[in-house]
């Protein structure tokens, strides 16, 4: 499914029919066919050098955006707050970590581990201060999980820009395997007082992004203090040396840089859970402390500015909940009239993100695709309509309607809102 | 942040139990670290700012991003939109959204100026927010602010806030 003005291949019907009728559709639709027989596949040679490092194919174009807010694209990196992962170049439901979405409050802090400290302190009866090498010392936890920024979907509340991509509407959403310290292994070093219901986490950027987090049970038995991503140490952009990895919560809680943890009784009402990351909804009063990231999906093939063929479509994308497990995907192909259920490609996680596809036979009649997940908690994605009536369209954050792609007679797939 | 002789050592023996991670924090070096500020003023160090004051310290720090009058810069508006949360066109500003007069002086003090965050003395930063608040209306002119007033400042959105129910029952 190539992006529109990108080179399309000649669609071979018949070879179509046959693999219908030999019922062995479901295979990836060639991309462009520049080998037309096998003898014009160029033959074998020894390839590179071995290296340090391995590289992306030089065939592979993959790269995340830069934005600096809600349409302020491709901006100059000095301006930019977030930069979008490439969703619709994705395939599984993990994310490389260089494209892993990044947003920072101050730029991304280039800290040196052996000088990193990490201070627990407050409502505790042991007041400590860890190396990072004390916490890669203890018992350590994986858990492959998504992050979400509460702003992702930004793009849609309050009108849809035809011209937008799913990196463009949903890039601000991924998944890593994360390892670290069980948050519940240091609480039991400090001792923890059963009276700290609050604890604030601290990042050692230069804004000090401080969040207050309630100690609920769930939170203080899946809290990981991270020091990997996909099995190397997190990189800059995601909190190196350390970070806290909240599954589930909203991605601004999950403490990037991490080097304070203090207990409390109170939130703290930082400015990042009052004048940020507060839900306001049409009444003027707005949500707080609305933590959990809701039920969502979005189909990234075929999506915003691609072009697809009649006949044979893969639909396929990613769907998420932090609530629990993915427990199944609907696909609408006629503009959420009807519904069917799509295929998960397995192990859905708790709170992680799951790929899902269907096969479908494009007529060639302008029509509107939509998906629809709903998890193991039994939450299901709400429509637009029903969204926007309970969050009005001035909430900003916490954005999970269900995502339309509209798709015209020439095949030109679309953002629109419903 | 002054180390501690013979702490490292802890972290690499090799027979490590649990209480043996890390080393105690004195509360010398908490006292550098322990910056934030709660809406009942716990945590505000002893200082004093005016309005006065504060315009210079802004107009010096401030301005260059948040505009004269905290209005028209590139970063975000400071002042006005007082009445305007429940409208198509919300203005979100420290007189109309935020909630506690202490979560000023907490973010001035810990992130700003942007370039050079933690760079303002107390006492400028309780100016800064007296300005800041005079903008909005909250403060007269000739008004000052310090530890133990900045926390009996009723912010104008003070009740604008609903605490999601999931995550209440943890609060106080």
């Amino acid at each position: 499914m190539p992006e529109r003005n990108g080179s399309e291949v000649a669609w071979n019907r018949r070879q179509f029919l046959a693999a219908a009728s030999t019922g062995i559709v479901g295979g990836t639709v060639a991309g462009r066919a520049s080998a037309e027989t096998l003898a014009d596949v160029p033959t074998r040679e020894p390839g590179a050098d071995l290296g340090a490092l391995s590289a992306r194919s030089k065939y592979v174009q993959i790269g995340r955006i830069p934005e600096a807010g809600p349409r302020r694209r491709n901006v100059d990196p000095a301006d930019a707050i977030n930069s979008k992962a490439p969703l619709q170049k994705l395939v599984g439901a993990i994310t490389p970590s260089d494209l892993h979405y990044e947003r920072s409050h101050s730029g991304a802090a280039d800290l040196d581990p052996s000088k990193h400290r990490l201070l627990v302190h407050g409502m505790v009866r042991k007041q400590v201060v860890f190396s990072v090498e004390d916490l890669k010392a203890m018992p350590a936890t994986s858990r492959i999980a998504f992050l979400e920024c509460t702003g992702n979907g930004w793009e849609n509340w309050k009108k849809a820009d035809g011209n937008l991509t799913v990196q463009n509407t949903h890039g601000l959403v991924s998944t890593s395997e994360w390892t670290g310290v069980p948050l519940k292994f240091i609480l039991g070093l400090v001792e923890k007082e059963t009276a700290a219901t609050w604890m604030l986490a601290e990042g050692g950027d230069a804004a000090g992004v401080a969040r207050s987090i309630p100690l609920t049970q769930e939170i203080v038995d899946e809290a990981i203090v991270a020091y990997g991503q996909n099995g190397e140490p997190i990189r800059p952009a995601h909190g190196f040396p350390i970070r806290l990895i909240l599954p589930g919560m909203e991605g601004n809680l999950n403490i990037k840089w991490l080097r304070r943890l203090k207990f409390g009784d109170q939130p703290w009402m930082t400015r990042w859970e009052t004048a940020r990351y507060t839900q306001l909804l049409a009444n003027g009063k707005a949500r707080q402390f609305q933590l959990r990231m809701e039920t969502n999906s979005v189909i990234t093939q075929p999506s915003g500015t691609m072009q697809i063929r009649p006949g044979y479509n893969r639909i396929s994308g990613l769907a998420w909940s932090g609530h629990g497990k993915i427990a199944r995907v609907d696909i609408s192909t006629d503009g959420a009239k009807s519904w069917q259920e799509a295929q998960l490609n397995l192990p859905a996680l708790p709170k992680a993100q799951t790929r899902f596809q269907m096969d479908w036979i494009w007529d060639g009649k302008p029509t509107k695709i939509v998906s629809r997940s709903i998890d193991d908690k039994g939450n299901v994605q709400p429509d637009r309509d029903s969204f926007i009536a309970t969050m009005g369209t001035n909430a900003l954050f916490h954005y999970n309607a269900q995502q339309t792609w509209s798709i015209d007679q020439a095949g030109r797939v679309e953002n629109v809102l419903s | 942040m002054a180390p501690l002789s013979g702490a490292m050592a802890f972290a690499l023996v090799s027979s490590a139990v649990a209480s043996e991670f890390g080393r105690p924090a004195t509360p010398a070096e908490i006292s550098l670290w322990d910056i934030d500020v709660r809406p009942d003023g716990k945590g505000l160090p002893q200082g004093s700012g005016t309005v006065a004051k504060g315009k210079e310290v802004f107009a010096d720090n401030c301005a260059a991003c948040h505009g004269d009058n905290g209005v028209g810069g590139i970063k975000d508006r400071l002042a006005g939109g007082q009445g305007t949360l429940a409208s198509a066109m919300p203005v979100k500003t420290v007189g109309s959204f935020w909630p506690y007069a202490t979560t000023l002086f907490d973010y001035i003090h810990r992130a700003m100026p942007y370039q050079a965050p933690g760079s303002l003395s107390v006492d400028d930063t309780y100016a800064v927010a007296a300005y800041i608040l005079s903008l909005n209306g909250i403060l007269p002119p000739e008004g000052k602010l310090d530890d133990h007033s900045l926390p009996e400042i009723r912010m104008p959105n003070r009740d604008g806030f609903i605490p999601e129910p999931e995550f209440s029952r943890s609060r106080k």
